[in-house]
């Protein structure tokens, strides 16, 4: 029975109206798998068991009668712990909200409750989606299911390590700069950032406005597509959202009018960049997509440094505005003060961890009225200029390959020099500042057994192409 | 020196609370005066992860108020964070218009004693009001049903140098905005609230003195009183060499005085950035145009109609139009008339005289002042007869021509009976005549005045006056 976990999304529908195992079977092997395997993996902070079996029972009922609801009907999933769940903790992974209980679920929350799918839980985090180890968690920590020497990246830790480790069909979720793709990337499975506006962020609480967007961890690119379809559309609660005829998956034809055109970004295949498994990796890609009939070209970045920095810069402001609601007045962390000032101190400086304090400090220095014009203004203009070029870079190609890391999976415990965060961060930063589509897809793995994964960035609402060119690659994975 | 050599430089910030049924972000009730925290949802309360989303009747609203003070209205604005800690703000920033504002460069035009004048308006924008802190027992409590609620800012240019133009400023404002339906303008429930920016500096002075920021006034008097007080406090501490400081005070109504609430030593940061949970505000051409539509007609506009439809003199239709509901009854009255320029000296001259009150309400239906301008325009009867008849009709109502043919009211047009009470006249009068032959000019007035007594008023004037002159010259 324990295998039937490892099936697709399309699997489980079949098998599920077909009667050969009911939801709340599903749901109690998942649960079971959680039970088994997440004391060592630690990708969920809240296991919601009994409304997860209280759910796949309603589904089974609505089977029964026939009125299923869709691909999504009766299918376990889990939510990183930053999607507003009414009535269910959502923590941020922080000892800020450890004891925050939403009023209200999210509009994707909404959304697949609405597609009869079944929650089993909220998923470990860095801290307010800040960091990329899942380190940073106040509550918990993940390993990489791989290997649980290594870290399972981040911010979307529990997300990655939870659909690596079977403890959930598919999860979601939060891309602010790289946030699911390099967690998936890390684990092994498919993680799909998509275009800025496709799936609306509404109950997903902000990092970073202008460059939060929804992602989708799946073990398949066809799962991926699936769940994608059920979550995007135009929300009137997010005014960011955009309503866009979604490309069906598969529109490509292979045998198609013109071959596919893809760009290699030049900078990131010079010598000493990449580990030399990642850049192995996308050097057989590129043959991959080549017999596939794509035709390769050669594409430099924009800008990397004005990039690097307008990433920084925008998040740090953005985050330090969003995050300056968490007082411990109305919910979250709160102490006993005398005064207003001692108690907005005492909260905060308690209640966020160090990685949250610092992106604070940075981001209110930076658009202090002396400051905001050198930094703020300076990095939206970068930002404007870098999305015109990405743009431009479509005008000629299909799609870019790139790594989605400069390395696979490393240690616990390991720090980054300046250097090579920097080199990983060039990796996905480039989609979120231009708002772009962006898909990382396990592409075998190393000698060490650790996954490896290239990224198929795409132009605005490119996601089918995206989610077509990676099950091709799928077929032809190492 | 005394008060005289100074002048008062003021400034006023109005925030006016929309006319609209849901908060600015989300769909919670605005109404006044709900049990606490019961009109909010994680939008206006600021839960983690919610949204804002604009409600387009705010813009709509804002943009009709723009209008109405002669302001560009920006095709493209935006929204931007204005952020500040405390607890009743609970995002801890403020959705409002920084740099870019939905109106910029309007005026008012404030009646004063010395004649118009029109006081700059740099900037309308939108933003959401904060929610409510209240002090009890030691404790403090906070009501978040006002946060959220839809307000503008009108920020006038400091053109404004008393506190009499600044309340008479604020209830022009009032007016405007009330009758355009953009607010209610109730200010004892806080839909209009104002903040002062007052300074002095010697006559003749360009640059400005240092100025003191008074909060949050809800009364026109209080506008009023804080601003003269605030006057006469900044010119006592010029005068004893102390100089005035940068800081905020507030009015305290019971000693009449304003009183220190915070220093100001620079200009506090806000830290604005961009909006980025919501696009641009996009206003079109055509639905500038078509809020253009919806504004009611202002008194200056109304009066240079009334110029051009009814062929009033200019001052005549100002006067009429100062008043919306006096404005109402000339057109009711001059729609139905040949002679609207004749309502408009019976209203003006005679009508008005017979009404008391603050608001105008007339005695006499606009038809039957219609009829009274029919009667004498087409010279049935004289102006005498017709101010005889409007005192009547303020006594109680009547048809005015049936009542002149009733008893026989008309104008005395025939020659051979005004020349029969003419020779009366002479005959009884020989000595105003032999005055008026004596080259006394002023004597024809005495016998005419004889001539309309025997006639009751009814002989037509001009015709009856020839036929004196003409039969005064004969015999002689």
């Amino acid at each position: 029975m324990r295998e039937l976990i490892k099936r697709s999304l399309a699997e489980h529908r079949i098998a599920l109206d077909a009667g050969d195992y009911s939801s709340l079977e599903l749901t109690r092997l998942y649960l079971e798998e959680i039970e088994r395997r997440d004391g060592d993996v630690g990708a969920y902070l809240t296991v919601t068991a009994e409304t997860a079996i209280r759910d796949a029972q309603e589904a089974d009922a609505r089977r029964a009668t026939g009125c299923v609801r869709g691909a999504l009907d009766g299918i376990p999933y889990a939510l990183k712990d930053n999607f507003c769940t009414d009535g269910v903790r959502t923590t941020c992974a922080s000892n800020m909200l450890k004891n925050f209980v939403p009023p209200y679920d999210a509009a994707v929350v909404s959304r697949l409750k609405a597609a009869g799918a079944v929650l089993l839980g909220k998923l470990n985090m860095d801290e307010f989606a800040m960091g990329s180890t899942g380190e940073t968690s106040a509550l918990r920590r993940t390993r990489n299911p791989v290997n649980e020497n290594c870290v399972p990246g981040g911010s979307s830790s529990g997300s990655a390590a939870a659909v690596a480790a079977l403890e959930a069909a598919f999860t979601l979720g939060s891309d602010t700069g790289g946030s699911v793709r390099q967690p998936a990337a890390f684990c092994g499975v498919y993680g799909m950032k998509p275009t800025y506006g496709v799936i609306s962020r509404y109950g997903m609480i902000a990092l970073a406005s202008s460059l939060d967007c929804v992602g989708v961890v799946t073990r398949s690119a066809e799962d991926c597509g699936t769940v994608l379809s059920c979550l995007s559309g135009k929300d009137a609660r997010d005014a960011t959202s955009v309503s866009h005829p979604f490309p069906k998956f598969s529109q490509y034809k292979k045998d198609g009018s013109r071959p596919l055109r893809v760009a290699v970004v030049r900078e990131l295949m010079a010598e000493g960049v990449l580990s030399s498994d990642v850049r192995h990796a996308l050097q057989l890609a590129e043959k991959r997509l080549e017999e596939l009939g794509a035709e390769i070209g050669e594409v430099s970045l924009p800008s990397p440094e004005a990039a690097l920095a307008a990433y920084d810069v925008i998040c740090a402001v953005e985050a330090a505005s969003n995050l300056a609601r968490y007082d411990g007045i109305r919910y979250g962390y709160s102490e006993a003060a005398e005064e207003l000032f001692e108690l907005y101190a005492k909260n905060r400086s308690k209640g966020f961890g160090y990685e949250v304090k610092k992106r604070i400090l940075f981001g209110t220095y930076l658009m202090g009225k002396d400051q905001r014009a050198l930094y703020y203004d300076r990095a939206q203009q970068a930002r404007a200029q870098i999305r015109e070029r990405m743009l431009g870079i479509f005008k000629q190609y299909d799609l870019i390959l790139s790594p989605t890391a400069s390395t696979p999976a490393f240690s616990t415990g390991t720090t980054l020099s300046a250097a090579e965060q920097r080199r990983a961060d060039l990796c996905v930063v480039y989609a979120s500042l231009a708002g772009l589509p962006a898909l990382s897809v396990p592409f075998g793995k190393n000698a060490d057994g650790l996954p490896l994964a290239i990224q198929l960035i795409g132009a605005p609402f490119a996601e089918g192409l995206l989610l077509d060119m990676a099950k091709r690659l799928e077929e032809v994975t190492p | 020196m005394s008060r005289s050599d100074f002048e008062a430089v003021i400034g006023l910030e109005v925030h006016a609370e929309l006319r609209t049924k849901t908060k600015i972000f989300c769909s919670c009730p605005t109404d006044f005066g709900a049990e606490p925290n019961t009109q909010c949802c994680p939008i206006c309360m600021g839960l983690p992860g919610s949204m804002p989303s604009l409600n387009r009747r705010v813009v709509e609203l804002a943009a009709m108020a723009g209008l109405a003070l002669h302001c560009t209205v920006s095709p493209i604005s935006r929204t931007d964070r204005k952020q500040y800690f405390y607890p009743d703000l609970p995002k801890a920033y403020q959705i409002s218009q920084g740099e870019v504002p939905l109106c910029r460069n309007g005026y008012l035009v404030l009646k004063t004693a010395e004649g118009e004048r029109r006081i700059g308006i740099s900037r309308i924008h939108i933003e959401e009001d904060a929610g409510k802190l209240m002090h009890e027992n030691g404790k403090t409590l906070i009501d978040y049903n006002r946060s959220g609620v839809p307000l503008i800012e009108i920020v006038s240019e400091p053109h404004l140098r008393s506190g009499r133009e600044a309340a008479d400023y604020l209830r022009t404002l009032r007016a405007i905005l009330v009758s355009c339906g953009v607010t209610d303008g109730k200010m004892q429930e806080g839909s209009l609230r104002c903040d002062v920016n007052v300074s002095v500096r010697p006559v003749g002075m360009k640059t400005f003195g240092v100025r003191t920021e008074i909060k949050n006034l809800n009364s026109f008097t209080f506008v009023e009183k804080a601003i003269e007080y605030e006057i006469a406090r900044q010119i006592a501490l010029i005068e004893r060499g102390e100089g005035v400081r940068m800081e905020t005070r507030r009015y305290d109504a019971v000693s009449g005085e304003t009183v220190l609430m915070r220093r100001k030593e620079q200009a506090e940061d806000y830290r604005f950035i961009v909006e980025p949970d919501l696009p641009p505000i996009l206003l079109t051409e055509t639905e500038i145009e078509a809020l253009r539509q919806c504004l009611p007609e202002f008194p200056d506009a109304r009066a240079a109609r009334l110029v051009r439809e009814y062929g009033l003199a200019e001052k005549d239709a100002r006067t009429l139009c100062q008043d919306v509901a006096l404005g109402n009854y000339f057109e009711a009255a001059a729609k139905s008339c040949a002679y609207p320029r004749l309502v408009s000296n019976l209203l003006l001259s005679e009508l008005l005289r017979h009404c008391d009150g603050a608001e105008f309400v007339s005695p006499v239906s606009a038809d039957r002042l219609a009829a009274l301008a029919d009667l004498m325009g087409e010279g049935t009867v004289n102006s005498a007869t017709v101010k005889k008849l409007l005192l009547r009709l303020c006594e109680g109502d009547f048809d005015p021509r049936l009542v002149v043919e009733q008893e026989d009211l008309g104008q005395i047009r025939d020659k051979a009976k005004l020349r029969t009470v003419a020779l009366e006249v002479i005959a009884e009068n020989p000595r105003a005549v032999a005055d008026y032959r004596n080259g006394k000019n002023a004597a024809l007035r005495s016998l005419q005045g004889r001539l309309m007594a025997k006639t009751g008023g009814r002989a037509e004037p001009i015709l009856s006056e020839k036929i004196m002159k003409e039969l005064l010259k004969e015999e002689v």
